[in-house]
């Protein structure tokens, strides 16, 4: 198929940036959209133009770095996958694409396509851990019971690969999907009991530091997120800052 | 327990609290404005009661007007602050992809209900105020010394334009319902196994009530 896209290039994160307009043809329906773009890029190399810089690293849809916000949509029209998972297929010749970077004051463009997520790496530091004592005396995490509705609700929480696709899908920016996601996978379990009142006061406040929207509940994070992390997480997180703060 | 009203969380839910009172106060005052379709003597009492009860005029009032104003600045300081977390805006954003119009547009459609209470309160407490406050006159009759209350109400909606505009507020706070009555207790935390049986309580109140509004004012335009 050829298709035209639409791309946000920008030198760097003092430059101003702005789209520009490529054609690219013979794309396989069966490519990935990643793949798709190192035709682009190679095409650009061979003309002795700088290619279009974007993230990846695993292309399995589990690493968390890929993004992209292509057609108006956080990893583009299908649900449930990254960008790098996201095939031509979803797509039509003729077709054109704009792709974008996620947008937030928090998420500041490094070049074209690339954001620095480092904020949620300053939230996880801020409290998304559990302090264990690996002396060589640590308990089997197996000896301790745990109901299987618990272990399940956690387990879907700790999938989020913090890919950021929640911010830059909320109209506000708001990364309270991703910070539930993670004060819910310590929240359900015991091993998260001891340090929980910090933990989310903590992740909270670097989270409102770092720049992040208000949530006004209108359920983007949860229809674009990669990993189908549920609103759930955020009305968790709401109930242990609110019972933190009355403790605190 | 510092700090939490200064957290976006803590910002929420007051903002949620207000919308829990608000809700209240609004089926309560549907309830009074439904007793006029049924019985001219009944709305008259009820009117007379809610008018000069000195614990509903100089407790629950005040209150009620804090609260529409919190509800007001609060949710004008959350929009401008989510506003200030995307300074770039999208080139294409396809957000009928992934929520709803009215959960997109509360600001708008908050607007819009801001713009109703201001013509509401010329409309009604204004002039009660004046009434009963500057020119004294607590006894809730007119000159034919009948309670007053039925035939202001009447008069109000004799005025076609007037019943236009109010229809158009209602559709528009019906909007703001269908996403903040749910939005509310999700953000008080309360998202479990109930919330599908509450969600269609929430749907059933967003348009019942406005509905019902509109009802009541058509009713007392077209048949007097």
């Amino acid at each position: 198929m050829n298709l035209t896209l639409k791309i946000w290039r920008q030198k760097d994160s003092n430059t101003k940036g702005q789209m520009v307009d490529y054609k690219v043809n013979d794309i396989s329906e069966h490519m990935s959209f990643l793949e798709m773009m190192d035709v682009l890029n190679e095409q650009l190399v061979n003309s002795g133009e700088e290619p279009v810089a974007f993230d990846h690293d695993c292309r399995e849809g589990i690493c968390g770095m890929c993004s992209l916000y292509i057609n108006g949509e956080a990893h583009g029209p299908d649900r449930g996958v990254t960008t790098c998972q996201l095939h031509m297929r979803m797509f039509n010749d003729g077709d054109t694409i704009t792709i974008e970077p996620w947008r937030a004051t928090a998420f500041p463009v490094i070049k074209d396509l690339v954001v620095d997520r480092t904020a949620f790496e300053r939230i996880q530091q801020a409290g998304g851990y559990i302090s264990v004592n690996t002396s060589g005396n640590t308990q089997d995490a197996n000896a301790i019971p745990i109901s299987k509705e618990a272990a399940d609700e956690a387990m879907d929480a700790a999938t989020c690969i913090g890919c950021g696709a929640c911010v830059a899908s909320c109209k506000n920016s708001s990364a309270m999907l991703f910070v539930g996601a993670k004060v819910s996978q310590y929240a359900l379990l015991p091993q998260g009991q001891v340090e929980a009142t910090e933990r989310v006061l903590n992740m909270v406040k670097q989270m409102d530091e770092e720049g992040f929207g208000n949530c006004t509940n209108t359920g983007a994070c949860e229809v674009e997120c990669p990993k189908g992390i549920s609103l759930e997480n955020i009305a968790r997180m709401n109930r242990e800052y609110l019972k933190a703060s009355l403790k605190g | 327990m510092s700090g939490i009203f200064h957290s976006s969380i803590g910002r929420k839910f007051a903002m949620a609290l207000s919308a829990f009172f608000l809700m209240i106060f609004l089926l309560l005052h549907f309830s009074v404005n439904l007793v006029s379709v049924f019985s001219e003597d009944a709305f008259n009492q009820a009117s007379h009661f809610m008018g000069t009860n000195p614990l509903v005029q100089f407790l629950m009032q005040p209150i009620l007007i804090l609260g529409v104003i919190f509800h007001f600045v609060m949710g004008f300081v959350l929009e401008l602050r989510n506003k200030n977390a995307r300074s770039i805006s999208y080139a294409k954003n396809n957000g009928g992809a992934n929520s709803t119009w009215m959960s997109r547009n509360m600001i708008y459609s908050g607007l819009a209900i801001l713009a109703f209470l201001v013509l509401h309160f010329i409309d009604f407490w204004l002039p009660e105020i004046n009434t009963k406050f500057i020119q004294g006159d607590i006894s809730g009759l007119n000159i034919d010394g009948n309670f007053r209350y039925y035939e202001e109400l009447v008069h109000k909606f004799e005025n076609p334009l007037r019943v236009g505009a109010y229809v158009i507020a209602f559709v528009f706070l019906c909007l703001h319902l269908l996403h903040g009555f749910m939005s509310a207790f999700q953000s008080v935390g309360a998202n479990n196994k109930y919330t599908k049986a509450l969600q269609g309580f929430g749907k059933a109140y967003a348009i019942i009530l406005p509905v019902g509004f509109i009802f009541i004012a058509l009713f007392h335009h077209f048949s007097h």
